[in-house]
């Protein structure tokens, strides 16, 4: 059996099941709302597993499950070297959101990462400790950071709340995920223009780390027919 | 899992090793495995997050796996008030590997490293030292001088701040190129600088004050941006200077040769020249055959930044895509930092038992 992991709820859940259902692939609960078990129709030899999207990355990761979906922000953060260890087979096109850096609008002085790091550096001068950028994506942020050359910085881990840290004075920018920048702008804060790490959307992944069957294969060739990918 | 007969065998690498550094002087010194991470953090930034595990202990808070032994030796030598000294160490240093599985993530360093002035006679008795602890392994040496960079970035016709800027990224060889070409007119102001500038007042759709950074800072950052818009570029001639300065890559005597030729114009670097054929000599008198000695203009600017002198490196000749085998170099500027304005010459090298044994094997 193919294991295809879903996210358990709300509008990723909702919405991956369209996505799939538009192919004739159908996916559901298999009992109550509050029901964690899943059932496929449509299609034999797939079973639908209902998780936390958070974990989904990591059951890809280790092979736990053949295939799933979830943010392709959370596999970049949580998977290394992940573009060996997954494919992607499909972007959903649902459940984008942009993971950005954002300072506070007073800042009328830095409006790209050349100015970060020069404000970065000055900060340090002046307060004796590294600039705090408050984020949940760790990996993705240093990357993106250290190939831009930003320097004098330093991250602290925020796991929720993230733009409330500056007012809070815990940290003096954030990385985050952002769709509309609502959030960002009603809590003082801007985008950086060249600030963009990565444009996140919901994605469905293959799994080379998981045991694959003749018999998961020929299902896994099946369904890649009836959802065109 | 490492095979017994591996690990044996840089064992017996690492103690040989020792034995050379404490027959050419040096005392032997440990150091804990477990490092307090934030005087870690604090000089090298989040890079070394990256490279180095992090771990958390519930009474002493975050700890490190050592990622090399330079800190807590500097560290125990200041305390120690000793001076001059020469120490050696040996054991495990940890990095985190996360891009490249085939890299060891655990791996043997022999340190030698000697607190004795600032003196081209002390760099160049450890790197003899090193270079003889290696004896006759198929390798080649590189060198390099960030010293001479320094010195030209200072010897600038331009504003204290953008040589300040510059410094600073020496070791992000992107960012100073993207620097120097800005500071140089190359590239044009960015539009919302010039909005910035000339705004009649910055502040008008500011918003509210919130964080550590204060409206004054701010303030105190769009003067110095005003001076920055007011200062003439830095000439071309000044920047094919330092593009000749990092663009050298020739055996030594050629490169001293040239960096006269180029001291003619830029008056500011002959100090460190005077410097690098000082430490020539030294190496010479040491027997170090400096006609082929090579040396990289560029060498040493994207490792760690904590040398500011002569660096050095040992690479082997068939195994392009081996680390190297041994590295070193000055590190003055880290005294200064962990001795809070204290500064304590320093130079020192590490060479990896493991790869010694690999370069042996293979020849």
């Amino acid at each position: 059996m193919i294991k295809l992991g879903v996210p358990s709820k709300g509008r990723l859940m909702e919405k991956t099941f369209d996505w799939f259902g538009a192919r004739g692939v159908r996916l559901r609960k298999a009992g109550s709302e509050r029901d964690y078990a899943g059932a496929v129709d449509g299609i034999d030899g797939v079973e639908l597993v209902l998780l936390s999207a958070g974990e989904i990355p990591f059951d890809l990761a280790t092979g736990r499950i053949h295939l799933g979906v979830t943010g392709s922000d959370l596999v970049r953060e949580k998977v290394p070297l992940w573009d060996r260890r997954l494919k992607v087979l499909a972007e959903l096109g649902f459940g984008g959101a942009d993971l950005v850096i954002a300072v506070p609008q007073h800042w009328v002085d830095c409006d790209s990462l050349d100015d970060l790091d020069a404000v970065a550096a000055a900060f340090r001068r002046k307060h004796g400790f590294r600039l705090r950028i408050a984020t949940k994506y760790h990996r993705l942020v240093r990357d993106f950071l250290q190939s831009r050359g930003v320097a004098d910085y330093q991250l602290v881990d925020s796991q929720g709340a993230t733009e409330g840290t500056v007012k809070n004075e815990t940290a003096e920018a954030i990385a985050d995920i952002t769709s509309t920048g609502e959030t960002l702008r009603a809590n003082g804060l801007k985008v950086l223009p060249d600030g963009l790490i990565h444009a996140s959307q919901a994605t469905l992944f293959k799994a080379s780390a998981a045991l694959w069957t003749d018999a998961d294969k020929s299902a896994f060739r099946a369904l890649e027919d009836r959802l065109g990918i | 899992m490492i095979p017994t007969t591996a690990k044996a065998a840089a064992r017996a690498e690492a103690a040989r090793l020792s034995a050379h550094f404490i027959a050419a002087g040096a005392v032997p010194i440990d150091a804990a495995i477990l490092q307090p991470a934030d005087i870690l953090l604090d000089l090298y930034g989040e890079d070394i997050r990256a490279r180095a595990y992090v771990t958390g202990d519930p009474l002493r808070g975050e700890m490190m796996l050592r990622p090399d032994f330079t800190v807590p030796v500097v560290q125990m030598h200041m305390e120690s008030g000793a001076d001059p000294a020469r120490y050696t160490y040996a054991g495990e240093v940890f990095r985190r590997q996360e891009t490249d599985d085939t890299r060891p993530n655990e791996f043997l360093q022999v340190g030698f490293e000697v607190f004795d002035g600032a003196s081209a006679a002390a760099d160049a008795e450890v790197f003899a030292t090193i270079a003889a602890a290696l004896g006759d392994l198929p390798v080649k040496a590189a060198t390099g001088d960030i010293g001479i960079l320094v010195a030209a970035v200072a010897g600038l016709r331009t504003t204290p701040l953008r040589k300040a800027a510059l410094v600073r990224h020496i070791w992000r060889p992107r960012r100073f190129r993207a620097l120097l070409d800005r500071f140089g007119g190359k590239l044009p102001a960015p539009p919302h600088r010039t909005a910035l500038l000339s705004a009649a007042d910055p502040f008008a759709a500011a918003g509210p004050e919130i964080g550590l950074r204060s409206r004054a800072e701010v303030a105190e950052r769009i003067e110095n941006l005003r001076i920055d818009a007011a200062a003439p570029p830095i000439s071309a001639e000044e920047i094919d200077l330092i593009d000749a300065i990092l663009g050298l890559r020739e055996t030594l005597p050629h490169v001293l040769s040239e960096l006269r030729d180029i001291s003619v114009d830029m008056p500011a670097i002959i100090p460190s020249v005077r410097r690098l054929g000082e430490r020539t000599d030294a190496l010479a008198a040491r027997g170090v055959d400096v006609e082929a000695l090579d040396f990289e203009g560029n060498f040493g600017r994207t490792s760690l930044e904590y040398y500011d002198g002569f660096v050095f490196g040992f690479s082997s000749l068939r195994h392009a895509n081996l680390p190297p085998v041994a590295t070193g170099g000055r590190y003055d500027a880290l005294t200064r930092v962990l001795g809070q304005g204290r500064v304590v010459p320093a130079v020192g090298g590490v060479i990896r038992p493991e790869l010694v044994v690999r370069l042996r094997e293979a020849k």
